[in-house]
């Protein structure tokens, strides 16, 4: 039975950082109905500005993380600004193109400068482990489950409470009313990548506690998960990215737990043909009717 | 992509078979590219040399490998020259570069018999080496391989269990399963271990095939394996498998995959409460740079070769003062000890009185290979399995403090 906690423990463990990644993709499409597929590989950056931080300038690891956030957040704004912002009223194609060759451009650019082999980043959060009975929860377990709830609930008021939060869901929306009420769609947008692209940060952080190891690809596997998550809670809807992030870290772990780990990717990708096949909105997305 | 050199390789060495058929004209064999280390002596079988063919990748895509046997084996041979050759005969060398094809290495090994060599040496490459082991298996030329694990370079058809043995080929390297069953006899007899589970990288015939040896090894001896957990390539998270292995708490885990792999399976084992020692293959070389020294302490792995300590000390030393430059890895020790094991048979056949290049000579140099007992190599001590794979003691590496250390041969 602590086996099977355990387990579910490594799935929330997996889960959290799905979830967070699942987010960005949400919000950015919500907004702009871009599928960002650059958006896993803001988070090998951030590792990449972790490892440099830990390892290499030797600087304090909460400078660090504060460091690999920031990083982050602005890389995401640049990118709107450099290669989004341009195609705004092109075709859906072109920038999800572009979003593609952004992808392609930060793995291989940082294959060209730091090698293609793995950076190990020395242990830079640590802890003592939670014994519950015979069962360990792990420091990094509980910090990332800890520190992705913390982060869900302050998006959530962020976007419920605020102003900004209000001219998000009203771009969301209506991009043009918007526009007529006032609202700059320019900052409205490169905050929306603001906000993704730091969560982003804070899940590559998460994401070296878990596995100690920073590659120029490691973003691209996970930005795929995290895309499944977000389709499978209902793209555009932030609820439904946690969920669907919550959701996919524990079928993977089950998988893996009951001797499929092999299949692991599959039963992945299987869910998402299956929701594209029977609910293509989501299990929190709203369904909308498409007027031709 | 080293498979995908095997099967290219394979497919050229179809293609040779049909080139050879007829025979090997002179033209075929002055069109092999290739560098003769040796002016040719005059006449079929000198009574002051000894013809032995070096053959090795020494330039195209894996040529760092085919150099370093080369140079580890060429020390040697000049070695044995210095200190007056094998009964007071030089052993001449006829070297020539496969560049990896086994089209190449066909050629020039038939070159080589025409110039006549009694004895060969190699080649490096998995392909090239099973291409011209067909060859020299026609004409019982004494064959050995410094680096060459596939099971097919002695065995004629791997597939078949009755399969015909290459009697005259043999292999200074490990074959893989026998790290497995290595690692399997330590676990039981070093640390006593009565249950052990392994963590294997589905889909890599390197790991599929350790961890297999490793198993079967285990119910040999005794050892209950609580679980067999695989993954799949490019995998990150592993901590699902390490739960389940927890939960059963074996003694000792095995884990026969490359470095970076296992330096995040030790670290998540750690982080969900699995504490048995790790057990690994020669995968794990360099793993102390992929995982903390606390989580790795204790660890131990076998290796081919253990570089740095005292038994090869004087031979890196040799190395370096003949070459400029330090042992590059494995494959020059092997090579060294390929040439060793070589000249060590020749030696034999030379005592017996026997001329070189004769039938009876080529048999009586197989002959003392496959009896080879305790031959000290820069790798450790030889004898011969009766598929022709070297039976020798591995380097056990053991992690202490965030180094690789080694322990002990065993």
């Amino acid at each position: 039975m602590s086996t099977f906690f355990s387990q579910i423990i490594n799935g929330l463990q997996s889960g959290s950082i799905y979830a967070l990644v699942a987010l960005g993709y949400s919000m950015v499409y919500g907004i702009i109905m871009l599928l960002n597929f650059a958006h896993g590989d803001i988070i090998m950056v951030g590792a990449y500005v972790i490892w440099l931080g830990v390892t290499t300038w030797n600087i304090n690891p909460l400078v660090s993380i504060l460091l690999a956030v920031a990083v982050s957040t602005l890389l995401g704004v640049v990118i709107e600004k450099v290669a989004y912002a341009p195609l705004r009223s092109s075709p859906r194609l072109s920038l999800l193109i572009t979003a593609i060759g952004i992808s392609y451009l930060l793995e291989n650019g940082f294959q060209l400068i730091f090698g293609a082999g793995a950076k190990t980043v020395p242990t830079f959060i640590s802890g003592p482990s939670l014994q519950l009975g015979s069962m360990t929860v792990s420091f990094p377990a509980m910090v990332t489950i800890v520190v992705t709830v913390v982060m869900m609930v302050g998006l959530t008021i962020l976007v419920q409470k605020t102003k900004l939060g209000k001219a998000m869901r009203a771009v969301s929306e209506d991009m043009g009313a918007a526009q007529l009420m006032g609202i700059s769609l320019n900052t409205t947008i490169s905050f929306t990548f603001m906000l993704g692209s730091a969560l982003a940060g804070v899940a590559s952080v998460l994401y070296l506690c878990a596995y100690p190891q920073a590659s120029p690809t490691m973003g691209s596997m996970l930005g795929l998960k995290a895309f499944v998550a977000a389709v499978l809670g209902g793209i555009g809807s932030l609820p439904g990215a946690m969920l669907g992030g919550f959701i996919i870290g524990m079928a993977e772990a089950l998988v893996s737990a009951v001797g499929l780990s092999v299949w692991k990717d599959g039963v992945v990708f299987a869910i998402l043909i299956v929701v594209l096949l029977v609910r293509p909105s989501g299990i929190l997305g709203k369904t909308v009717k498409e007027k031709v | 992509m080293k498979k995908f050199i095997s099967c290219a390789l394979a497919a050229a060495l179809a293609l040779s078979m049909v080139g050879c058929s007829g025979g090997t004209s002179s033209s075929a064999a002055s069109a092999a590219a290739g560098d003769s280390s040796s002016a040719a002596a005059s006449g079929a079988t000198s009574g002051e040399t000894i013809k032995v063919g070096l053959l090795a990748n020494i330039s195209g895509d894996d040529a760092m490998y085919g150099n370093a046997v080369k140079n580890g084996a060429m020390l040697y041979i000049d070695q044995v020259n210095a200190a007056g050759g094998i009964n007071g005969k030089q052993i001449e060398v006829k070297s020539y570069d496969d560049k990896g094809d086994a089209t190449e290495a066909v050629t020039a090994f038939n070159r080589m018999v025409d110039e006549g060599i009694t004895a060969l040496i190699g080649s490096v490459l998995t392909g090239t080496t099973i291409a011209v082991a067909d060859e020299s298996y026609d004409i019982n030329m004494p064959q050995i391989t410094a680096s060459a694990t596939a099971t097919g370079v002695t065995v004629l058809d791997p597939e078949d269990e009755e399969s015909e043995i290459r009697t005259n080929v043999f292999r200074a390297c490990f074959i893989d399963p026998f790290q497995g069953e290595k690692m399997a006899q330590y676990a039981s007899e070093k640390l006593g271990a009565t249950s052990a589970a392994v963590i294997f990288q589905t889909g890599s015939d390197y790991s599929e095939g350790v961890a297999e040896a490793f198993v079967a090894k285990c119910k040999e001896l005794g050892i209950t394996v609580t679980s067999e957990q695989g993954y799949a390539a490019g995998d990150v998270d592993f901590k699902a498998q390490l739960t389940a292995i927890a939960g059963e708490a074996p003694d000792v885990v095995f884990c026969p995959n490359y470095y970076q792999d296992d330096g995040l399976i030790v670290t998540q084992a750690r982080q969900v409460g699995l504490e048995a020692t790790f057990l690994g293959s020669d995968g794990w070389g360099g793993v102390a740079d992929y995982a903390s020294a606390e989580d790795l302490e204790g660890s131990v792995y076998c290796s081919g070769y253990a570089a740095g300590t005292e038994e090869v000390a004087q031979f890196e030393a040799d190395y370096e003062a003949t070459y400029g430059e330090k042992v590059p890895n494995m494959f020059a020790p092997l090579g060294y000890d390929a040439a060793m094991l070589m000249v060590n048979a020749l030696t034999a056949a030379e005592d017996a009185g026997l001329e070189a290049g004769t039938d009876e000579y080529k048999q009586a140099v197989i002959d003392t290979m496959a009896a080879t007992d305790g031959v000290e190599g820069i790798t450790g001590a030889y004898s011969f399995d009766e598929q022709n794979n070297p039976i020798k003691s591995a380097a056990i590496m053991e992690l202490v403090g965030g180094a690789e250390v080694f322990k002990e041969m065993y």
